[in-house]
């Protein structure tokens, strides 16, 4: 008989037992195979990171370009390249990926549960991204590089102004991260309702879960529309179809209306999570349950729902039927209400609380900042007649960095700041931390402000140099050297981060006194993450008195517990599977075929093939590739 | 500064409608960030920090919320009303018609009085408008996406392929303003602009009558000799010379060339150098521009820019 | 922290269950919704680029009937040992779930034929224009989560005659299959309406 946690079998021999069940296998085998949540999603962020460091580089390109008039450092052709690499590589590669990669380590670890559902996909997911986002950077260092910008608008990205691969490289880089994302969507959905601990009803939930549950439900109906607009792009390249031309019955705009019905939902995919980012961090610091939990639930939805309706504010210049104007206008301004009432509950949870000044909480008075500016100027853009004005302009360009980096990146560097004992195990040096925050703050507005006139002014964006005289190049100068700084700041960041995790303070289990579940245990957590499943009975368990454990799981094989949607009352125990190679191998086999479409067609039925052999493996129980045949997929 | 490509100096009716409604959304948000700000303030700095202030709070976000619509609906209301006044402005007056073709990477413009070819009126990246008279201006694009923005005078509309759109305006200053295209098209979206030259009708009218006039006659032997040239198949495959053999379509009609402010979509001043220049190697100054380096010695390069320059 | 104090026994939960209960469900469902979504914006762009012509089908005759039609009576045929296989795994039936899903992996060859042939009685090439491209698109969509869906039966049905089969969770791993296959089934009826049939109702 296999034995079970319980109170004869608890403490040290009991860690020993999980330990050994639950560890991926040594070496650089164990490496490659790698299930551990933990692991696969610490791989995620620190690659995400590369990607927004290499980014961040082509935008230091940019703005070195940028800096003077008339300058002739890069031509135009490399600088369309590099604009295009730096949108893309920050919304696909970085933005959106980084966020689901702070899921995937965090939310099984909040849910109470010792493993994301469908391990073996979350690897799988990764080793996608990973190949994806390294295809489009070799492709770009082969001077095959997108050149159309971050949405490739036809005809110029079609078969006839585009020649050559390098919009298939862009297209085919769409299908990667398409993969990766709707794979780690659905494995957050289940785990979100399907294993959370005991008594963790849906009310209970830490706000960061819904977040990431209303995050992952987007991408789910918002990622198929670009799978699709993509697809249709690479087969009128590759094989004449005539979806976008409109010789041919055909329509421009058709790429459009796919592109922003994925690309606005898009946006919310990397704010919504942040948001749950700096209510974690708020509820923490202010030592208080977050105010208006209900109202905070209902924005989050809200926001979700309102975001598939909006596409069409990315084109107000095509000219859409008029009479639709001042509802558009109106749309797409709602959803500052939901975006203000969150400003408020969580200032009101700071007011309310007892604020401790850590780092974390620091980040979030940054972004709240930053983002409200940006938000301001969301509803600017939203407004018809004024986007007529500042559409395609530097003014956007402005709103979209306060959004992006005040709004997802600073919660993130706050996220992980506050999460950094979780992975390491240590804390981040301080009060270097602080001066960080500071520091990132002056230099983005340095960087960004300027820009909105630089837009009213009347410079477009997307332009690799721009005449003298036109009131643009105090401006210009101005937001290359906040671009430098602000740069500066990210590298302060990444060197406190590579110090602290040698010399940072070791850190307790909860250093910060958190409410949530995913600072039960130790810092960094065991591989099983729990001992025993935690029972909850309130929104804030770790600061109850209280806290039972629910035993019964079997410790020599890999089981979870699994509980009802709504009411989180346990319900069946199911297996969770091993580690196992063949995730990877179908990754390369993924990645041949779809390297291989932009070169044939054939590639697609020959890649699908190959693509079937490991992937009937990964699904069969007790396969040869396993390192460790002996827990059995049971 | 030269403030001849701005969206905060406006220079007719649209543009104006749309700098009253920034300053109003101006005014608004500013207000809203405000309070954000003095409530975050006090939150952070407050000291007193006892008892249970959730209704307070309850009401407090009750109230915000309101507010928060309040604002939105204004704002709202000031869209629609600027909307309006956008289709409105100029309504029962005969706009002065023309019409723009976006190509990779310059403008045509036509203008055409009802069916009579002989007032057609072509010429490139350049506009030229009577004050006070609305323009209604027909888009047209035939390669790639681009967006016919002039800050000073309206907002952009982009010009599809397949898809044919206007703009209209009112030009209420005189003046030269810049126009540039907003949508991404290509290498050279960057170096793709268009001259707006806002007229008195006088004016308007004596500049319309001229460029109905076919081109200028050489009269001196390098002219003759240049003319030769640009009408031979050299020029004449791509370039038209309204009254010559040169019906080429796929670069600028060159009637009037040298009575344009600017070369090559506003990339060069318009000076007998700088035309030297392009026509020597028009890749080495618009890298990518579809006009190939046409070989042509010294000699016979200065003859064309000889006769070129009596094309005004 | 001595003092646990624990709560309830999971040992005595099941180790599987049908339907919502199960984590295979929801993953099986969350793919179902992403296609569901896909074909959903698929026919979104059909009725767009409809929109934008004067005629329809665009320089072609519609589809011809008969294949489709067929392809369509027998997934509509196939739902009946479908349901079968779905009730007997959920009954835990192991000799009926090996009968019935080796039924299941032989009842599809014949829509592989007539799908291949609705191929050539599309009256239109995918490089015609844009009619041409979204119909065989659609057409392409559905074939490729036919065979997908046909390959995981087949799978299924060598696993279920070996010793793993017995185990309870492949049980549901059946009934999802089955739940898959609806699906299949019920996105053609769609797919079928347009493809076929919005063609004549506007020509
Ligand atoms: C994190 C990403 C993010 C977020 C959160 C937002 C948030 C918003 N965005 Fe933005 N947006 C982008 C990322 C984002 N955006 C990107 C990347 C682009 C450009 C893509 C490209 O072209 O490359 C873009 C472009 C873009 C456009 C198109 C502009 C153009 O191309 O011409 C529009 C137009 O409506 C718009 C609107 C909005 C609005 C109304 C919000 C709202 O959600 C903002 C709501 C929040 C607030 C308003 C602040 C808090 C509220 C209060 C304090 C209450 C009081 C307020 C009032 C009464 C007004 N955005
Ligand atoms: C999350 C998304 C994100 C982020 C973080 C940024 C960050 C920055 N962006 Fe960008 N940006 C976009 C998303 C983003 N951007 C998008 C979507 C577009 C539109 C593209 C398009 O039009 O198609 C755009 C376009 C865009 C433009 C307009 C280009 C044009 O229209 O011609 C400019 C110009 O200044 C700019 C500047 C910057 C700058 C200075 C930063 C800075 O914040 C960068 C800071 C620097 C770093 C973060 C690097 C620091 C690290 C190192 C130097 C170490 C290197 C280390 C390793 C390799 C590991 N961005
Ligand atoms: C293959 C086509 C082609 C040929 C041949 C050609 N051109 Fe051009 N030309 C163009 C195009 C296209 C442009 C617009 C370039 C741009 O601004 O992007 C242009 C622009 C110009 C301009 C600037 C016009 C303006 O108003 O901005 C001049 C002047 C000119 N060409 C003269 C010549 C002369 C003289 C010759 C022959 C010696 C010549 N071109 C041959 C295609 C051609
Ligand atoms: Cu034309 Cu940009
Ligand atoms: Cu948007």
């Amino acid at each position: 008989m296999s034995r079970v946690d319980g109170p004869d079998f608890t403490g040290a021999p009991l860690r020993e037992a999980l330990a050994k069940t639950w560890s991926d296998a040594p070496g650089f085998w164990g490496w490659l195979t790698a299930v551990d949540h933990k692991r696969v999603g610490r791989r995620y962020i620190v690659t995400a990171f590369v990607f927004l460091g290499l980014g961040g580089v082509l935008a230091l390109l940019m703005r070195t370009q940028l800096a003077r008039p008339e300058s002739g450092l890069i031509s135009a052709d490399r600088y369309n390249q590099i604009f295009s690499m730096h949108g893309s590589t920050m919304m696909f590669l970085f933005a959106v990926p980084v966020m689901e990669a702070m899921a995937v380590f965090i939310i099984p670890l909040m849910m109470g549960t010792r493993q994301i559902a469908f391990p073996r996909l979350n690897a799988f997911s990764y080793w996608i991204y990973l190949f994806g986002g390294m295809f489009l950077w070799i492709a770009f260092l082969l001077n095959i590089g997108p050149e159309a910008g971050w949405f490739s608008y036809v005809p110029l990205a079609g078969p006839e102004y585009s020649p050559g691969k390098r919009t298939d490289v862009w297209a085919q880089l769409i299908t990667f991260t398409e993969v990766a994302a709707l794979a780690s969507a659905v494995e957050l959905i289940t785990t979100i309702l399907k294993q959370r601990a005991p008594g963790m009803s849906l009310n209970r939930m830490p706000l960061f879960a819904w977040s990431i549950l209303v995050t992952s439900f987007m991408v789910v109906f918002a990622m198929p529309a670009v799978m699709l607009a993509s697809s249709f792009l690479i087969s009128d390249r590759l094989v004449a179809t005539q979806f976008y031309n409109p010789a041919e019955g055909g329509d421009a705009l058709l790429w459009q209306h796919l592109f922003w019905f994925f690309g606005h939902p898009e946006v919310y995919i990397i704010f919504i999570p942040a948001v749950g980012f700096v209510s974690q961090i708020t509820e923490t610091f202010s030592e208080r349950e977050v105010f208006g939990y209900p109202l905070m639930v209902l924005a989050v939805v809200s926001i979700g729902l309102l975001a598939f309706g909006l596409w069409v504010h990315h084109m107000f210049a095509t000219g859409l039927p008029r009479i639709g104007y001042s509802f558009y206008t109106a749309a797409s301004m709602m959803i500052a209400l939901p975006g203000g009432v969150q400003i408020f509950c969580w200032i009101a949870t700071i007011w309310s609380g007892r604020p401790r000044w850590e780092t974390p909480l620091w980040w979030v008075v940054a972004f709240i900042i930053t983002f409200v500016m940006g938000g301001l100027t969301g509803v600017m853009v939203a407004s018809v007649p004024l986007d007529l004005q500042m559409h395609d302009t530097y003014f956007v360009v402005a709103h979209f960095h306060y959004v992006l980096i005040g709004g997802a990146v600073f919660p993130l560097l706050g996220a992980v700041t506050y999460w950094f004992p979780k992975f390491s195990g240590r804390l981040m040096a301080e009060p270097l931390g602080k001066w960080n925050v500071l520091f990132s703050f002056l230099a983005f507005h340095l960087t960004f402000f300027p820009m909105h006139i630089t837009g009213l002014l009347g410079m477009p964006r997307r332009v690799y140099t721009y005449p003298h005289g036109l009131g643009w190049d105090t401006l210009n100068l101005v937001s290359s050297i906040g671009a430098f700084l602000f740069a500066g700041s990210v590298l302060l960041f990444l060197g406190n981060v590579f110090w602290s995790l040698r010399n940072g303070r070791v850190a307790s289990a909860n250093p910060w006194n958190a409410p949530s579940l995913e600072w039960k245990p130790s810092s960094p957590p065991p591989v099983y993450n729990f001992e025993h499943i935690p029972v909850v009975h309130s929104r804030s368990p770790l600061w109850e008195t209280d806290q039972p454990v629910m035993p019964g799981l079997q410790t020599d094989k890999r089981e979870l517990l699994v509980t009802t949607a709504i009411d989180a009352v346990p319900d069946l125990r199911d297996a969770s599977p091993p580690p196992n190679g063949w995730p990877f191998f179908a990754a390369i086999a993924t990645t041949m075929a779809f390297v291989g479409s932009i070169f044939t067609p054939w590639a697609v039925i020959w890649g699908a093939l190959l693509m079937a052999i490991p992937l009937i493996f990964w699904f069969w129980p007790h396969d040869p590739l396993e390192p460790k045949p002996e827990q059995g997929d049971e | 500064m030269n403030a001849i490509q701005s969206a905060l100096h406006p220079a007719g009716d649209h543009a104006a409608l749309t700098a009253r409604l920034f300053h109003l959304f101006l005014s608004v948000t500013g207000f809203f960030f405000l309070l954000v700000l003095v409530f975050l303030g006090w939150a952070l700095w407050r000291r007193d920090r006892g008892g249970d202030n959730e209704r307070r709070l309850r009401i407090t976000v009750v109230i915000w919320a309101m507010l928060i619509t309040a604002g939105l609906f204004g704002l709202t209301i000031g869209s629609y009303l600027t909307d309006r006044g956008l289709f409105f402005t100029g309504a029962g007056e005969e706009p002065i018609r023309l019409k723009v073709t976006g190509r990779q990477w310059w403008w045509e413009v036509e203008y055409s009085a009802a069916a009579d070819q002989s007032q057609h009126i072509v010429t490139a990246n350049e506009i030229h408008l009577p004050l006070g008279r609305p323009a209604h201006i027909e888009l047209v694009a035939d390669d790639v996406i681009h967006s016919l923005w002039i800050p000073n005078l309206a907002g952009k509309q982009d010009l599809i392929p397949g898809r044919p759109a206007d703009l209209e305006l009112r030009p209420r200053q005189l003046g030269r303003f810049r126009a540039q295209c907003a949508e991404f098209c290509g290498l050279q979206h960057a170096h793709m602009a268009l001259d707006v030259v806002v007229e008195t009708p006088e004016q308007f009218a004596a500049w319309a009558a001229k460029s109905r006039q076919p081109a200028p006659i050489p009269q001196t032997d390098a002219q003759k000799r240049g003319f030769a040239i640009v009408t031979g198949s050299q020029c004449s495959a791509c370039h038209a010379i309204t009254g010559t053999d040169a019906f080429g379509t796929v670069g600028p009609d060159l009637t009037r060339v040298a009575s344009r402010f600017t070369l090559a979509a506003g990339e060069l001043p318009d000076t007998r150098a700088w035309l030297d220049r392009w026509i020597a190697d028009p890749q080495a100054i618009k890298p990518g521009n579809r006009m190939p380096k046409v070989p042509l010695t010294d000699a016979q390069r200065h003859d064309v820019v000889a006769y070129l320059e009596t094309l005004k | 922290m001595s003092e646990l104090r624990f709560v309830g026994d999971a040992a005595a939960l099941p180790d599987h269950g049908f339907g919502a209960r199960s984590t295979t469900w929801w993953g099986v469902v969350g793919f179902m919704t992403i296609e569901g979504a896909a074909f959903a914006l698929g026919f979104a762009a059909y009725f767009f680029l409809m929109a934008h012509e004067r005629q329809w089908p665009a320089s072609a005759a519609p589809p011809d009937l008969l294949w489709g039609s067929l392809t369509l009576a027998l997934l509509v045929v196939s739902e009946l040992p479908n349901i079968w296989v779905k009730r007997a795994a959920e009954r835990e039936d192991l000799a009926a779930v090996r009968h019935g899903l080796v039924i299941m992996c032989l009842v599809a060859l014949p829509i592989f034929v007539t799908r291949g042939v609705e191929y050539d009685h599309l009256n239109i090439g995918w490089d015609r224009n844009a009619y041409g491209s979204i119909t065989w698109a659609l057409l392409l969509m559905h074939t490729v989560h036919l065979i997908t869906d046909w390959v995981d039966t087949l799978v299924l049905a060598a696993l279920m005659h070996t010793r793993h089969g017995q185990k309870g969770r492949r049980f549901v791993d059946t009934s999802e299959n089955a739940l898959y296959w609806h699906f299949i089934v019920g996105s053609w009826v769609i797919v079928y309406l347009i493809i076929y049939w919005i063609p004549r109702m506007t020509a």
